[in-house]
């Protein structure tokens, strides 16, 4: 049977250290930009954390919620590109061709999460870090979009290894940048077309929800939470 | 009227130098940006469309001056459009021109542009059909196409009468571009078919045009861009805009030409009413959008309902209702301001506002969709505004080359045009064959 990639995000779990912005940075060759270039806007975080705040200072509560690419089933960003660099792969992951790719720039209008990032520029990085490349991921340049691909990288390395076995890929071998660096194991990551992986038993938790679930993009990725009305259940 | 295609003015040298330098200026600046990436222009995460794309809806709005406006003029016959419809025709193509170049300019790496063509490749693949953007490139390529021919067409029996009356190697290069036009009786009778099937073919292509330049919008789920209303609010959006640069470009001929006698304070007051017209319809597709959007008060759709309503954007909101709206109405509703200098005033407003409008139509959705937390503000930089410049530029440099290089009103129209006013008893007035007669520009001996 076929994979289908997808994520769960506990959002009562996360404590917004952020190690797994680093780590997508490190694993996926993110190029670093400058204070200036980053205050207009042109910061590339493929997986960022968001901070929303309730209360008044000083009896304030604060939120984090990790946003990546959703890997939405029914994404806006793959009907709008022009080129098909944008496009559904046969594991259900939105994969970007970032050779196919000319810059209009639409499939980031389109996305209603804002998770797709544009090289403004040619990629940077301060030295050291140029010598810490990672040799499995192209490096984009100038003009092409980029965003989360849920280190796919890795998902090919493991699928060839399971097939070579004669196996499919194990619940829990395999785990993008963000989830290995998460401290507090607050993103869990696996098949959702077996139902006996963890990622699937959370995808229908009643803690679970969706992103921006009513404007239909079908996301992937199931956010867990304390629901206001579960006070009386223990999750 | 061909004294500008036979004599050459110093002023005409001085609007091709100064119109030239800012050209050039804008071409270095697209220079510098191919260098060093679209980072150099002030688009960010969220705002990836802005300034470029503002300027492509507007320029392909400003094309819609022609020839939708002398078609439709052409098809009922109104016997005013006659001085017109070159003026007219002209501005779509070259509006069309550089409204093409704004994706291009835009794109990130538009040296692969030539991706959007359906070429067979070795990779076989093609564009993405699914992709609004490629309904633009065919959109934009068949309005071109089409526009292009309704310019040359009409053209053809006036490149015979300057090659009749030049010498030297006037004669030559106008007798080529005549292509062996004699003023038989059976050219007339085709130039006028052809002209009367391209003005039927060339209206559902407009509007087609517009339609689907708004679909870059109203197809992605973006607050206030996913609404129905886009496709015949660009629609009208263009022709206002049309009508204005018509009446701008019409008043500048005037007066450097010296026109006095052909483009009539008539022509004005006609197009003047056209244009209160059209500003009556566009404040009606305005108020439909704005009191659906609000009453709905749907919360993404409001963040950027007040941030154009009385937010970081509602200036250029107020600006444009000012321009579109209560100018037009102003001057054009009363009939002693709705002469020349009056319909020049509401037309430059009406250009201004037009290009905000299509601002605020591309760049607060942006600023503001669904998450706040990827909220962002956009600010043009100098390489974007020299850029734009530039087209500004190119438009008058590339109209008043063409008005050198083509008598801007059709000769031949104008005859036909006395013709049918002064009618000879018994003979239908818009009989093809005495017109032919009576606007022939050459006799057939004379030709070849």
């Amino acid at each position: 049977m076929a994979y289908r990639w997808g994520m769960a995000v506990d959002i009562d779990k996360c404590t917004g250290c952020e190690a797994c912005v680093v780590a997508c940075h490190a694993e996926n060759n993110i190029p670093t930009v400058s204070a200036q270039q980053a205050s207009r806007g042109r910061a590339m975080h493929w997986i960022r954390v968001e901070r929303y705040y309730e209360g008044n200072f000083p009896d304030v509560k604060v939120k984090f919620r990790p946003v990546l690419c959703q890997q939405c089933d029914n994404a806006p960003c793959e009907a709008v590109c022009p080129t098909y660099a944008a496009h559904h792969n046969e594991d259900g992951l939105n994969a970007q061709v970032y050779n196919r790719c000319i810059g209009t720039r639409y499939c980031a209008n389109a996305c209603t999460y804002n998770v797709r990032f544009f090289n403004f520029f040619n990629p940077e990085w301060p030295k050291p870090l140029h010598l810490q490349l990672n040799p499995d991921v192209s490096v984009r340049e100038v003009g092409v979009m980029e965003k989360c691909t849920f280190c796919v990288q890795r998902i090919k390395a493991a699928k060839t290894a399971a097939k070579a076995e004669n196996k499919t890929v194990a619940d829990g071998t395999l785990q993008p940048a963000c989830a290995q660096a998460c401290p507090t194991s607050a993103i869990v990551f696996g098949d959702l077309n077996d139902p006996n992986s963890r990622v699937a038993r959370l995808a229908t938790s009643p803690r679970g929800s969706k992103l921006l679930e009513d404007l239909g993009a079908e996301p992937k990725i199931t956010y867990l939470a304390k629901q206001p009305w579960h006070e009386q259940d223990s999750y | 009227m061909i004294r500008p295609v036979m004599n050459t003015t110093v002023w005409f040298w001085a609007i091709m130098l100064a119109a030239g330098t800012v050209v050039a200026c804008g071409a270095g600046a697209w220079a510098y940006q191919l260098w060093y990436g679209i980072g150099v222009s002030g688009k960010r995460w969220p705002s990836f469309w802005a300034l470029y794309l503002t300027n492509f809806v507007f320029w392909i709005g400003i094309s819609h001056a022609g020839t939708l406006i002398s078609a439709i003029l052409r098809l009922v016959n109104a016997g005013w459009r006659r001085p017109v419809t070159r003026v007219a025709e002209v501005i779509t193509v070259f509006a069309l021109m550089i409204g093409a170049m704004f994706p291009i300019i835009h794109l990130g790496r538009p040296w692969l542009a030539f991706w959007l063509f359906p070429y067979p490749s070795d990779r076989e693949i093609w564009p993405n059909f699914r992709s609004p953007l490629a309904w633009d490139f065919f959109a934009i390529n068949t309005y071109l196409t089409g526009s292009v021919l309704f310019l040359l067409l009409p053209m053809i029996p006036d490149f015979a009468l300057i090659r009749d009356k030049a010498t030297g190697w006037r004669k030559k290069v106008y007798g080529s571009l005549a292509l062996g036009w004699r003023g038989t009786t059976k050219q007339w009778n085709r130039l006028e078919s052809a002209m009367q099937i391209m003005a039927i073919a060339i209206l559902p292509v407009a509007v087609s045009v517009h339609t689907i330049v708004s679909f870059d919008f109203s197809m992605a789920n973006v607050p206030m861009w996913h609404s129905t209303i886009f496709g015949p609010y660009f629609v009208a959006g263009a022709i206002f805009s049309g009508i204005a640069a018509l009446i701008i470009a019409m008043a500048a001929l005037r007066k450097a030409l010296h026109l006095e006698q052909y483009l009539l304070p008539l022509h004005f007051e006609n197009l003047g009413k056209l244009l209160l017209l059209m500003s009556i319809l566009w404040g009606y597709f305005v108020f439909n959008e704005r009191l659906t959007v609000w009453y709905g008060n749907e919360h993404h759709e409001m963040a950027v309902f007040w941030a154009t309503q009385r937010g970081e954007y509602a200036p250029f909101y107020w600006t444009m209702v000012i321009c579109n709206f209560v100018l037009p109405i102003a001057l054009l509703s009363n009939p002693y301001t709705r002469n020349i200098i009056g319909c020049v005033v509401a037309s430059l407003g009406v250009v201004v506002g037009m290009w905000l409008e299509r601002f605020l139509i591309v760049v607060p959705s942006l600023s503001y969709k669904a998450l706040p937390y990827s909220w962002g503000t956009y600010t043009p930089t100098p390489v974007e505004l020299m850029i734009m410049a530039a087209t500004f530029a190119a438009m008058i440099l590339l109209y008043a080359l063409f008005a050198k290089l083509v008598p801007i009103i059709a000769i031949w129209e104008m005859k036909a045009g006395d013709f049918v006013q002064a009618p000879r008893s018994g003979v239908g007035a818009g009989d093809p064959h005495r017109i032919a007669a009576a606007a022939e520009p050459s006799s057939p001996g004379a030709a070849s």
